[in-house]
């Protein structure tokens, strides 16, 4: 036997290398159960008011308090997460695909179909997200659709320029000389060709972002734009709750409900760059 | 070199044109009704009183005439006038845009003060508790929501432990220093007037700590990163052969070859500070852009939205633009 290098043990070095993704999935599995089976697991309906009971501190009846409107902290939380996921995960898989479009045909016509969508996405990206986010946003009305929606506009010009990048590098592969030669027609090549080799670094960008527009998603809510009042919405239940600093409850736990999804998603990207990228192991 | 800065400052400026005319085409296109959002229910529920409100900001005309009107304005310095505030947008944006610079300033320098150092350190002494910290911290700055992270800071340092002031830039009843830039902590030391300094100094931190939190994770990130890179590279294990100091081959060799990624980050960072002074300001009561941009938004205010993004995205451009300029300082293989 050939003595082994001192290093630290093996299950250490997997653990600190695996052990952050796997944290990350089970947070991020744990609130999508939580999400679709909210009527099964909250105490309470997140809309029913006790007034006799209002801002009460956490205790065996309301494990995280109640609101101003006696409304059950835990139960809105719990419904909560459906809208921020649902937000989280349409703006950034509509974002990619339209994005991913973009780029890819840019990066295969080349010339001025390129040149004019690249400058169009540039035009999108010289605007700070979060002030054209709002501008539109409230432009539209208040709703998570209308928000949602607002978000998408300033949201696929990264997945543009990503895609376009990969797609240029696919490109002169020979093996889109080959399909080429063999006949098959641009959209086959595009589609079934080069997408797929795309896809790997294309995920850790949507893994990452996931958590992004969450925050953002939270932070319209919050200035009063995401959703209509009776919902239950973590941006916006922290907003009812940030006058009240003796009645912590109300705003702490919706802020630590947004904190751990984006911590899970932010692990989870990071866990699937490290796996599909070996340059970047183990750092 | 002259040539490239004109061409770049050029293609800036078109940029910025054409990032007026997709704000001013978003405004006209949606369906919100800044009539509504103005005048109320009950006056608007009056005809004649609608079309002559329209036709007092010129509603009514075609949309490339209220855009020409708006460029031609544009020309002369004039944003236009806001329809909630009924003064000059540019008035406006001068009036609050100090409070802005100066908070998204300090929190920049926070942030660069901390999260360089840190990302430092982390690489140097990779995978030790330094490094563990440093990817806590900058977790922690990337996933906590801003708005919650100030009502927390509020809670437990003005609330609970009584250590800082209250929100907003001054004690409610002390007077601001009058001076020319409008930055209160310069105005307070060019006065010398040291308590209204203090008072200001203080009434900055926790909003900048907050501001900054993203930031110094995303500059530690991209430091430790860059610097990983650096101190594997072939010159350090040359510096480390000769005998050189650790001191020496991190600060004076590596360091400068890692900065390009980091100063990159550091202007979008800066850019991104001023327009994500939003939440931070709405929370502490903040009288800056942030806050004004979202009254406006709210009220659908057009002439003011369209201003600050005007100048938020012309600022963009202009940080961009010293990015790029600064790789010949930074890095002599982009000089020509």
């Amino acid at each position: 036997m050939v003595a082994m290098p001192a290093t630290r043990p093996r299950w250490r070095r997997r653990l600190r290398r695996y052990g952050p993704a796997w944290v990350g999935s089970a947070i991020v599995l744990a609130w999508i159960l939580v999400a679709l089976f909210a009527p099964l697991i909250a105490p309470y309906p997140p809309q029913a008011q006790d007034i006799v009971n209002r801002l009460t501190p956490p205790s065996a009846d309301h494990w995280l308090g109640t609101d101003v409107l006696g409304r059950d902290v835990l139960s809105r939380l719990i419904f909560g997460a459906r809208l921020s996921l649902l937000a989280g995960f349409s703006v950034v898989l509509l974002g990619a695909a339209i994005g991913v479009t973009v780029g890819i045909i840019a990066a295969w016509a080349r010339g001025f179909v390129d040149e004019a969508l690249m400058r169009f996405t540039d035009l999108v990206l010289c605007f700070p997200p979060i002030i054209l986010a709002l501008a539109i946003a409230a432009a539209l009305g208040i709703g998570s659709t209308n928000t949602i929606l607002a978000m998408l506009v300033v949201w696929w010009p990264k997945f543009a320029r990503l895609a376009r990048a990969l797609a240029l590098v696919q490109r002169s592969q020979e093996y889109v000389e080959a399909a080429t030669v063999l006949g098959l027609k641009p959209v086959r090549i595009l589609g079934r060709h080069i997408l797929p080799n795309t896809l790997g670094p294309l995920a850790v960008l949507i893994t990452l972002d996931l958590g992004n527009a969450i925050l953002t998603f939270a932070g319209l809510s919050f200035l009063g734009l995401g959703v209509v009042p009776p919902t239950a919405e973590w941006g916006s239940m922290v907003a009812e709750g940030r006058e009240l600093v003796e009645q912590w409850w109300v705003a702490t736990f919706p802020g630590l409900a947004i904190l751990t999804v984006v911590v899970g998603f932010n692990f989870l990207g990071d866990g699937l760059r490290d796996w599909l990228d070996p340059r970047t192991r183990g750092r | 070199m002259p040539r490239y800065i004109a061409t770049r400052l050029l293609s800036a400026v078109a940029m910025a044109l054409l990032a007026s005319l997709v704000v001013f085409l978003i405004s006209a296109l949606v369906p919100g009704d800044p009539v509504l959002a103005q005048l109320g229910d009950i006056q608007a529920s009056n005809p004649q009183t609608v079309l002559e409100w329209r036709a007092k900001w010129g509603l009514d005309l075609p949309l490339w005439e209220r855009y020409g009107i708006f460029l031609k304005g544009l020309a002369h310095g004039d944003l236009g006038i806001s329809i909630a505030t009924r003064r000059p947008v540019l008035d406006d944006i001068v009036q609050y845009a100090p409070a802005t610079v100066e908070l998204a300033t300090i929190a920049f320098l926070l942030a660069i003060g901390v999260g360089i150092p840190l990302g430092i350190a982390a690489a140097v002494w990779r995978d030790s508790w330094v490094d563990s910290l440093a990817r806590a911290i900058s977790l922690l700055g990337v996933s906590a929501p801003t708005f919650w992270l100030a009502f927390i800071m509020l809670a437990i340092f003005y609330g609970w432990l009584g250590w800082a002031p209250g929100p907003g830039r001054m004690d409610p009843i002390a007077f601001p220093p009058e001076g020319p830039t409008g930055l209160f902590l310069i105005d307070a030391a060019l006065a010398g007037d040291w308590e209204a300094w203090w008072d200001a100094a203080a009434h900055l931190i926790l909003p900048a700590v907050v501001l900054a939190a993203a930031t110094i994770g995303l500059i530690t990130r991209t430091t430790r990163a860059a610097m990983l890179d650096a101190l594997g590279q072939d010159f350090v294990r040359v510096a480390r052969a000769k005998g050189l100091r650790a001191r020496v081959i991190v600060l004076r060799h590596a360091l400068p070859n890692a900065l390009v990624p980091v100063v990159t980050l550091g202007g979008l960072a800066y850019a991104n500070l001023l327009a994500g002074a939003v939440m931070t300001e709405t929370v502490f009561s903040w009288p800056g852009l942030g806050r004004y941009t979202f009254r406006s938004a709210a009220a659908l205010d057009f002439p003011a939205i369209m201003g600050i993004t005007l100048v938020v995205s012309a600022t963009y451009l202009l940080v961009n633009l010293l990015v790029d300029l600064s790789y010949g300082l930074l890095d002599p293989r982009v000089r020509r």
